[in-house]
């Protein structure tokens, strides 16, 4: 099809279709945009935790005064818990993943270092590995006897350069010794070392309060706590028990101790559901916003093309007295809109390129990646063609005898 | 003159109805969505106590030893207990308080009610006057009471509400932690936004249901919650001697010369403890007020600030969709715009006719708005973050409103109505 006459038409109309070419040009940088946010937001969702999630349950108290012999509480009360049917463990841990408390130390490498190498996570409490299902991919776990007793190292200081062992993730390894196995290394937390003996492979940290990119930061500590020192109880659960577990569990730690209040009895998929739920809201706001514009676009290029299509109408009849057929003014519409189109997606994908880097700088997102580009593309010209499909389908429709009419 | 206008734009947007809706709903959905973000915008960044906030500022000071020091380090965002008590004692403005944020266990003597967990402010007795906390019943504790660790407590309406029944229950006594304690005072509904003087207990939190002095609470040794950043021998459990930071200090300095005075006293006091030796940086201090200490903090959650920019970039689409619609329809009048030249009408009386019509279409768009930005408020309301609850449209958005969608339109008719004034008279005649 010969696109001279399109161009010629163009030019005698030239502000309206380059506000056309501008809308269209605005709409897909907005859309490609929005699309590498929306799956930014999502990918977030998906992170990694490491832990059984789908079968573990936290159980969090409050104690009213302070417990007597708290030490002696926390493992009646693991006792009580690991009777009920369906738990397969108990732990009272210090953290737990998806919640927005947690435990932070710097580390060092080397006790002379000025700085801190980086600020990591601490996981405390009898069996947190097996507890919450962290896989070991290297090493151990720790040994009955290497556990300590929290409150007594808490107080007495002297006590803390006895714990002599820890287990990390994979990703502190990695970070800490980049391409050298982590197993029997060195940390120094202030003047006290602790030796490398297991690795996990994953273990999330709690509250990501210092980014995502340190959500794998986590070392795990053989400290036995106190019903005293920690607050959450949690319990991994056979297949399909969780729920009668849940409800057995709060009543057998209220039995004994009816002094506690529970604050609240969840599965960590709740939890975890909860803790990304911004994320899942604003995905939720960019579909509506994307699809808000298209659909504002698509009536823009109706309205207009509709008008041309009145104006027109003389010509088109003319047109179709000379010879053309319907299916050529179709085509003719729908060329002139492929075109335009054409000319804002190009625009469009300098201003997406644009938007990106102001994002970058302000919002501290990462480069948009060259796979987003044609998702604008595809939906502008889809969404341009289905516009002009009504108006070009009833300027097709105009009989030649219109030629013959005056105005 | 301009009821003739109005007229004449009602009868050609009644003439094209189809047209005449897709422009409203354009500026109707672009008002909508960018009145909705910046409603939740002007609420997040408001002023938390009108009318004081600039009075009221937040000492800072390095009291850190030299482990990682780097000279360009802001201080810590907190004071320790011995620095706390230090400035609290000193009196060196006319109000200061010291305070951190907590969880207590309340036992109500109603045995209907199970006892459970409430939020709680520890702080000292000018929290009160200083933050002009409304009172319904009773009044906050006064210095002794801090000097004596006295058991005694304020509550919030709300929890007064739940437990009382609302009825003023000054002089009552309330077991808190297994221990008794009398209640002096009742406050009024009071929720700053932002929480601004405990960031870390939530940015938008709601008021706390219990308030109780911080040396009580701290010889009790209550919950602390909040931020412990800690250094050296680091966390014991004597919060009195640790060398963490935990507590928020907040002073009133009415004058700028009363700050600067301050600030000084601040420096001074650093030079004498890094002389002591109890301090090994230099002396670093900072005394934001209450908008410097939020901007400081970045309070507002840069979601917000990305939904502000993604909805001026949707209106700014719509606007152009307008642009090009309304340039299509006044240049589609040529004829009619044509024969009123030619019967002497001017450019200039065109040219406002043609943007009359325009904020015809702003007005009616700007309704349509402000409904979308009503439906928008309530979504958010119902959205998981803490300050969904405060998501409301005051009165001067509600102006705002219309106004952006008025002067939107119009500025969007400007160049379509100016291309059809240039319309020769003559022209039009002839072609006809």
């Amino acid at each position: 099809m010969d696109i001279r006459p399109i161009f010629s038409t163009l030019r005698r109309h030239k502000i309206t279709s380059l506000l056309l070419v501008l809308e269209i040009a605005l709409t897909c940088a907005i859309v490609c945009n929005a699309v590498f946010l929306i799956s930014q937001r999502l990918q977030r969702t998906e992170m990694v935790s490491g832990v059984a999630e789908h079968e573990l349950v936290q159980i969090h108290v409050a104690n009213i005064g302070k417990p007597a012999d708290a030490r002696a509480r926390a493992q009646e009360d693991l006792a009580l818990l690991r009777r009920i049917p369906g738990v397969t463990a108990a732990a009272l841990l210090n953290q737990v993943p998806f919640t927005n408390s947690s435990s932070n130390t710097g580390i060092k490498l080397d006790p002379t270092q000025k700085l801190h190498t980086l600020s990591a996570t601490m996981y405390m409490g009898e069996g947190v590995i097996d507890t919450l299902g962290a896989r070991l991919v290297a090493g151990r776990d720790f040994n009955a006897d290497e556990y300590m007793d929290f409150d007594a190292m808490r107080s007495d200081p002297d006590l803390q350069s006895k714990v002599g062992s820890v287990v990390i993730t994979q990703a502190l390894g990695e970070r800490l010794w980049p391409g050298e196995s982590a197993l029997g290394k060195n940390i120094y937390l202030g003047e006290t070392s602790v030796r490398v003996i297991g690795v996990v492979q994953s273990l999330i940290r709690p509250s990501l309060f210092r980014g995502d990119d340190s959500a794998q930061w986590t070392m795990v500590f053989p400290l036995r706590m106190s019903a005293a020192s920690a607050t959450r109880y949690v319990l991994r659960t056979a297949p399909g028990q969780r729920e009668s577990v849940m409800a057995a569990a709060g009543k057998v730690l209220r039995e004994n101790d009816p002094r506690r209040i529970i604050l609240d009895t969840k599965t960590l998929d709740d939890i975890r559901s909860h803790f990304f739920q911004n994320d899942r809201a604003m995905a939720g706001i960019l579909v509506g916003v994307i699809i808000a514009l298209l659909v504002v676009t698509a009536l823009g290029i109706v309205g207009l093309a509709s008008f041309w299509v009145a104006q027109r109408r003389r010509t088109i009849g003319v047109r179709r007295a000379l010879g053309a057929t319907r299916r050529n003014i179709l085509h003719y519409f729908q060329t002139e809109n492929f075109l335009l189109a054409t000319i804002g997606i190009v625009l469009g994908m300098v201003l997406a390129y644009g938007i990106n880097l102001f994002l970058m700088a302000h919002y501290e997102l990462p480069r948009l990646p060259a796979v987003y580009f044609p998702v604008g593309a595809v939906a502008l010209w889809v969404i341009g063609q289905l516009a002009v499909l009504g108006p070009a389908l009833r300027a097709a429709a105009v009989p030649p005898v219109v030629a013959t009419r005056s105005v | 003159m301009f009821a003739y206008y109005l007229d004449l734009a009602l009868r050609s947007l009644r003439r094209n109805k189809a047209l005449t809706a897709l422009m409203v709903l354009a500026i109707a959905l672009g008002i909508g969505a960018s009145m909705t973000t910046l409603t939740v915008l002007h609420v997040l960044s408001g002023d938390p106590l009108p009318g004081r906030s600039g009075s009221l500022y937040y000492p800072q000071m390095d009291p850190r030893d030299m482990d990682g020091y780097k000279p360009q380090d802001d201080p810590p965002e907190q004071v320790t207990w011995i620095d706390g008590m230090a400035l609290l004692h000193a009196k060196r403005a006319r109000y200061q308080a010291l305070m951190t944020g907590g969880a207590v266990p309340i036992q109500p003597a109603n045995s209907a009610i199970d006892p459970f967990f409430e939020d709680a402010r520890y702080t000292s007795a000018d929290f009160f006057p200083m933050f002009d906390v409304p009172f319904l019943f009773g009044h906050g504790w006064n210095a002794a009471d801090d000097g004596a660790s006295a058991h005694v407590v304020v509550l919030s309406r709300k929890l007064n509400d739940k437990l009382f029944g609302g009825k003023d229950s000054t002089g009552q006594m309330l077991r808190v932690d297994d221990m008794a304690f009398r209640i002096v005072g009742v406050l009024d509904s009071w929720r700053p936004t932002p929480h601004f003087y405990d960031l870390y207990t939530g940015s938008y939190s709601s008021e706390e249901g219990v308030f109780v002095p911080l040396t009580t609470a701290t010889d009790m040794k209550f919950t602390h919650n909040g931020s412990n950043d800690c250094w050296g021998k680091g966390q014991s459990d004597n919060m009195k001697t640790a060398t963490c930071t935990w507590l928020q200090l907040w002073v009133q300095l009415d004058t700028p010369a009363e700050a600067a005075a301050y600030r000084k006293f601040l420096l001074n006091y650093s030079s004498e403890q890094k002389a002591l030796g109890r301090f090994q940086r230099p002396p670093n201090v900072r005394l934001p007020d209450v908008m410097g200490w939020l901007d400081y903090n970045k309070v507002v959650p840069s979601d917000v600030h990305l939904q502000v920019w993604l909805a001026f970039g949707f209106l700014l689409v719509c606007l152009v969709n307008t642009v090009g619609l309304m340039l299509a329809k006044f240049l589609r009048r040529s004829g009619e715009l044509g024969i009123r030249r030619a019967l002497g009408a001017s450019r200039r009386s065109l040219f406002a006719q043609l943007l009359t019509e325009a904020g015809v279409v702003g007005l009616v768009g700007g309704s349509g708005g402000l409904l979308l930005a009503l439906l928008g408020l309530w979504l958010v309301r119902r959205q998981p973050s803490d300050y969904a609850a405060l998501a409301y449209l005051d009165l001067p958005m509600l102006l705002a409103t219309f106004a952006a969608a008025v002067v939107a339109t119009l500025l969007a008719g400007l160049l379509p109505a100016w291309r059809a004034c240039l319309i020769p008279p003559a022209l039009q005649l002839k072609s006809n």
